[in-house]
């Protein structure tokens, strides 16, 4: 222990590193493997980050599924209020964001630029939770006495590959449409930017958001290719710029089931790359034929 | 005999709770590697009593149960069928007609099930019944009310005079050990219902938590244990409710082991009695066989 008294105490003071573990079904667990990396920005080292290993993408899903008919049966306001609440969360711990970006090589002007846009891009998809369902769904015309509408309905366990070079942005730009949508997900960080994605756990973990709505491990793409993309629990995976042969090999593992797969090589800082088509992407239709009476002599139906 | 009868209390040897724990806590850090993982998990399946006892079952809950207790993954060779179907005494006949010549056994749940409290003649006219329409186990419960009273001597009587109501039918009782309190009482209630003839002792009725927990099983594995050391005479196990992980199943495979031996590790000698545990051991098989985690989409549903 560091000798400290008076004045002299906070400069002979020991620093105190912090430990970044993932996140899984609301607590912070070490990775089950025990093992850890060393990513390095600038030939300086960032922490000791858990190596996550497949039974970690095992168990996140357990916890994602768990969470996915609670979250999704909420109303849709409510998912709306609780995405609005991260936002808020983000917005009073912006210094920290700002300070880890930095450390992760952003200059001071480019991660308050970065941490602004991911509050906003929140708040974007906060308030579109109530409202894509009247977007996208639609009363359909057909030729026999059947109410016929098709509403969305979220594809269920998503997971995320993550943005490797906009590593706060990028995850929640990901992130909020497919939570929006009524999915939980299974987010795969950047593997050498992570400490931002953890402490965005952080962030969920303490704005209403359930446990399992969100999952986050931090660890190597290409080990964990093969795991998450065989799974069969998983519906759908969502992947920020992916190598062709890492895409060829997502997709291979995933026809199995058929999972659902969306690759995005976008600028997360243009505005334009929040649309509510990204919420649609996550979701399938749901087509209703309701037996109707003919209700007047003139044909109308509804 | 007398005299031992009337001191059941001081004959019971008390449990050192702590120790009990630390013990269990070591059943579940045993390295389990695929082979025996896979050998394991065929004879989890194999020691299963499929049981549904709630107000709500049909004929063709029963019959669907009776179907899936014949098929429980045919998309799978080798997989062997459980143990026995538990059911209440009115599906005793159906239950009997659906498992013919499949070598499943029928067991009943009886004596006034879950809560024990009636007349000892409607408990022996309830075993009859079920008896009379071809059970080959019975599930009796003990009077929990009367062992907290003291009044032992009346618990041994019941579960002797059922004993004798069973004829050929084997005769599991269950202690309900979440109404029981202590485990010095669960050791009690062991002695007892195996000095009075018990065939089996089982924990729970799935009706009360906590059911099954690995320190009341290895309680009761000891109290079977003593009895063998001290007679010769071999005495079944069946720990009931809360068993849904094919993880927490391999971990009392490896208690009974270590606390009883090989020669139980049968179904004549060891059953678990759960409704969802077979679903989850069945994807842990495939798992093993593929590579890939497997989703509850793709099997029966419980």
């Amino acid at each position: 222990m560091a000798k400290s008294n008076g004045a002299s105490g906070e400069k002979n003071r020991l620093e105190v590193l912090k430990t970044y573990k993932i996140y899984i079904g609301g607590q912070f667990p070490r990775t089950e493997s025990g093992r850890y990396y060393t990513p390095e920005v600038a030939g300086r080292p960032l922490g000791n980050i858990c190596w996550s290993s497949r039974k970690d993408v095992r168990n996140a899903v357990v916890a994602a599924r768990g969470a996915q008919a609670g979250w999704w049966t909420r109303t849709a306001y409510n998912r709306g209020q609780i995405l609005y609440r991260i936002a808020e969360i983000l917005e009073g711990r912006r210094d920290q964001f700002v300070t880890e970006l930095q450390l992760q090589g952003l200059t001071k002007a480019a991660a308050r630029k970065q941490v602004s846009q991911s509050v906003d891009r929140i708040i974007y998809y906060a308030g579109w939770c109530d409202k894509y369902q009247q977007v996208f769904s639609s009363v359909n015309p057909v030729s026999a006495s059947y109410f016929n509408f098709s509403v969305l309905e979220p594809m269920g366990v998503v997971f995320v590959v993550a943005s490797e070079e906009s590593p706060l942005l990028g995850l929640v730009s990901l992130l909020a449409p497919i939570i929006a949508g009524g999915n939980t997900c299974i987010v795969l960080a950047s593997e050498s930017k992570p400490l931002s994605s953890i402490t965005f756990g952080e962030v969920l973990a303490t704005s209403d958001v359930p446990g399992g709505v969100v999952n986050i491990l931090t660890g190597l793409r290409s080990e964990l290719v093969e795991h998450f993309s065989r799974h069969l629990d998983i519906n759908a995976i969502a992947i920020d710029s992916p190598s062709e042969p890492m895409l060829l090999s997502i997709q291979e593992f995933a026809a199995e089931n058929v999972k659902r797969i969306r690759h995005y090589s976008v600028d997360w800082k243009n505005p334009d790359s929040e649309n509510p088509y990204l919420i649609q992407d996550f979701c399938e239709v749901k087509t209703t034929w309701h037996p109707i009476e003919q209700i007047s002599v003139s044909g109308s139906g509804y | 005999m007398s005299a031992l009868k009337s001191n059941f209390r001081a004959n019971s040897p008390t449990v050192d709770q702590v120790g009990v724990v630390e013990r269990v806590n070591r059943f579940a850090t045993r390295s389990i590697k695929n082979e025996a993982k896979l050998k394991g998990l065929k004879m989890v399946l194999n020691m299963i009593d499929l049981t549904t006892l709630e107000g709500m079952d049909t004929e063709g809950k029963v019959k669907q149960l009776c179907y899936k207790a014949r098929h429980l993954h045919d998309a799978v060779d080798g997989i062997p069928c459980v143990a026995a179907v538990c059911v209440y005494p009115n599906f005793v006949g159906l239950a009997k007609a659906s498992l013919a010549q499949s070598g499943i056994n029928v067991a009943s749940v009886a004596t006034a099930f879950p809560s024990g409290n009636s007349s000892l003649d409607i408990k022996l006219t309830d075993v009859k019944m079920a008896v009379d329409q071809g059970a080959d186990e019975i599930d009796m419960v003990i009077s929990r009310g009367r062992l907290h009273r003291g009044d032992y001597q009346y618990v041994y009587d019941e579960i002797a005079a059922v004993k004798e109501a069973c004829g050929s039918a084997r005769l599991k009782t269950i202690l309900e050990t979440g109404e029981l309190g202590t485990l010095d009482n669960v050791r009690l209630a062991s002695d007892i219902a195996i000095a009075a003839g018990a065939d089996f002792i089982k924990t729970s009725t799935g009706k009360i938590q906590p059911a099954a927990t690995l320190p009341v099983t290895l309680v009761m594995l000891e109290a079977i244990r003593d009895h063998h050391v001290k007679t010769g005479q071999m005495i079944g196990m069946k720990p009931a409710g809360g068993i849904s992980k094919a993880k927490l199943a391999l971990h009392y495979l490896i208690m009974v082991k270590e606390t009883l031996g090989v020669q139980w590790l049968n179904n004549k000698w060891f059953r678990f009695g759960a409704s969802s545990l077979a679903n989850d051991v069945l994807m842990q098989i495939v798992k093993q066989q593929s590579g890939a985690y497997q989703s509850p989409d793709y099997f029966s549903i419980d």
